[in-house]
């Protein structure tokens, strides 16, 4: 099949950056990242810059592939990261528009590569459960309902890949911030350190400039691992909570 | 940064206030409807005029009066300072953009902004008609034998307003924006309080569509039927 694909250029975060048309010739059974690899190929024979992706498993589960495929982060497929969609999905002679992740917290590095480290931050703000390091517990020395257990798993599942951010018309990491806030909150493990978590993440992700969350769903809707924005009314309600009921302030 | 301040500006304190005011505001439809239905009676504006003079003269409602002000001016300045911000959150547009949603009307959810100024418009062209000339006293007095007093007759300005064209037109293009504010926002301001409940939500969204739809055809319906009914 061939393709016109309409990527976007940039040299850094400091410059801006432009549309450039190629053409491929791609096969169907292709994963979409395989099929920039032939672009790449193709413009490395050609002497030119290739296009700067970013990709690492392949397989869905490590987030890095992101970018903006015809106006849906990680592609038009629902539940799916751009690595695991595949060229079947497009037609031949098709024009696919390629952009970055577009967030002023996730500055562009090159081309179709984003700093996504403004996540990190908010993951080292709270992101985590303080245990001192030892023998492994037993699996089911804490008893868990199956029903919370996979409510908070389903939160777990989250592969901090943007995406969220990417899809919202405010830029917001709600949906991020709270998968993450959530599936720890929910334990057992998580719920000792709940009230000064939720306020610490909540404030890193203000502090990082990322917008307010307006209950669009766009974010649940382009979440390649579809979670939910019941997350997100969990966060406020804790956060409420947090911040009214109980003694502790956001560390910073 | 005193806790307090720093949680009601914070991303979600500052959608707090505006779900607590949008869902008073809510209420304060249901209000203003119920008695602005009177308007449809064909009594000569009698229940309107006597009903507009106790809403106006009771201390109590006065009071609720100045808070719906002061909650429609909060609401309207905190949307607007969020559109502002979250826009910020932005700078770079997509070239190609899509309105891919889960659970809400992706028109209404993405222009709130664009649909609460255009209910800001409409609330200033309402209240320079009917409030400012009320307040300033340009309506004429009318004294029914039902009640003691001489009220203003403020009926015979509705008439008056609601057989001008572009009063009518305005009117109705703006219940179609509040309808779609609220097709979105009654919903929302739900889940913004951490209200997302498998047994309620359906409920909510239901209630909440019904809401967007009715309580603006209502308030629609009276310029209407003054336009052609009448
Ligand atoms: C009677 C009039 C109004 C009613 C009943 C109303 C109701 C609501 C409700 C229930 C919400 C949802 C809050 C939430 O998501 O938590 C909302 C959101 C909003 N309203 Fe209004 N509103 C009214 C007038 C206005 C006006 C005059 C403006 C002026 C600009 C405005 C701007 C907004 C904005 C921007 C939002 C979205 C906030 C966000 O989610 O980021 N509204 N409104
Ligand atoms: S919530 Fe979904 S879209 Fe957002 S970072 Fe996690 S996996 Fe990606
Ligand atoms: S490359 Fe790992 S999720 Fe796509």
């Amino acid at each position: 099949m061939k393709l016109n694909l309409k990527v976007w250029r940039q040299k850094g975060a400091a410059t801006g950056g432009k549309f450039e048309t190629y053409t491929v010739e791609a096969n169907e059974h292709m994963s979409f990242l395989e099929m920039l690899d032939v672009l790449n190929e193709q413009l490395i024979a050609e002497q030119k810059e290739p296009v700067s992706f970013e990709h690492d498993c392949r397989e869905g589960i490590c987030g890095t592939c992101s970018m903006v495929i015809n106006g849906h982060p990680h592609g038009p497929m629902k539940g799916t990261t751009t690595c695991q969609l595949h060229m079947r999905h497009f037609n031949d002679g098709e024009t696919i528009t390629i952009e970055p992740f577009r967030s002023n917290s996730f500055p562009v590095i090159k081309d179709l590569v984003v700093d996504r480290s403004s996540f990190d931050r908010i993951i080292q703000s709270g992101g985590y459960i303080s245990v001192n390091t030892g023998q492994a517990q037993d699996g089911n020395a804490i008893p868990i309902e199956k029903d919370l257990a996979s409510e908070a798993f389903d939160a777990a599942t989250c592969i901090g890949c943007g995406a969220c951010v990417a899809a919202c018309p405010n830029a917001s990491a709600m949906l991020f911030t709270s998968a993450k806030i959530s599936h720890l909150n929910m334990m057992p493990q998580g719920e000792v350190e709940a009230s000064q978590r939720v306020l610490n993440m909540v404030n890193q992700m203000d502090v990082e400039g990322f917008g307010a969350c307006s209950n669009v769903t766009a974010c649940e809707a382009e979440c390649p691992k579809e979670i939910s924005v019941k997350n997100i009314a969990r966060v406020n309600r804790e956060y409420f909570a947090a911040s009214l009921a109980s003694e502790k302030t956001s560390s910073k | 940064m005193n806790w307090f301040v720093r949680f009601l500006t914070s991303s979600i304190g500052k959608k707090l206030i505006m779900s607590l005011t949008g869902l008073f505001l809510c209420l304060f439809l249901v209000v203003h409807l119920a008695g602005n239905l009177q308007l449809l009676l064909d009594d000569g504006g009698e229940a309107f005029n006597i009903y507009a003079y106790m809403m106006t003269h009771n201390p109590l409602i006065k009071a609720v009066s100045y808070g719906t002000y002061f909650f429609i001016i909060l609401h309207a300045i905190q949307g607007i300072i969020l559109a502002i911000q979250n826009r910020k959150a932005r700078s770079s547009r997509y070239a190609v953009t899509v309105t891919r949603t889960t659970g809400t009307n992706s028109f209404a959810a993405r222009q709130m902004a664009l649909l609460g100024s255009l209910i800001l418009v409409f609330l200033g062209i309402h209240m320079g008609d009917f409030w400012w000339k009320m307040k300033s006293g340009q309506t004429s007095m009318v004294k029914y034998d039902s009640f003691e007093l001489e009220v203003q007759n403020l009926y015979e300005k509705v008439e008056a307003s609601f057989a001008v064209e572009w009063i009518v037109i305005f009117y109705v293009i703006a219940m179609i924006g509040l309808s779609f504010h609220l097709l979105h926002g009654f919903q929302s301001a739900f889940q913004t309080l951490g209200l997302n409940h498998k047994k309620y939500t359906p409920f909510i969204k239901a209630l909440g569509k019904g809401f967007a739809i009715i309580i603006p055809a209502l308030f629609a319906l009276i310029p209407l039927y003054y336009m052609f009914v009448k």
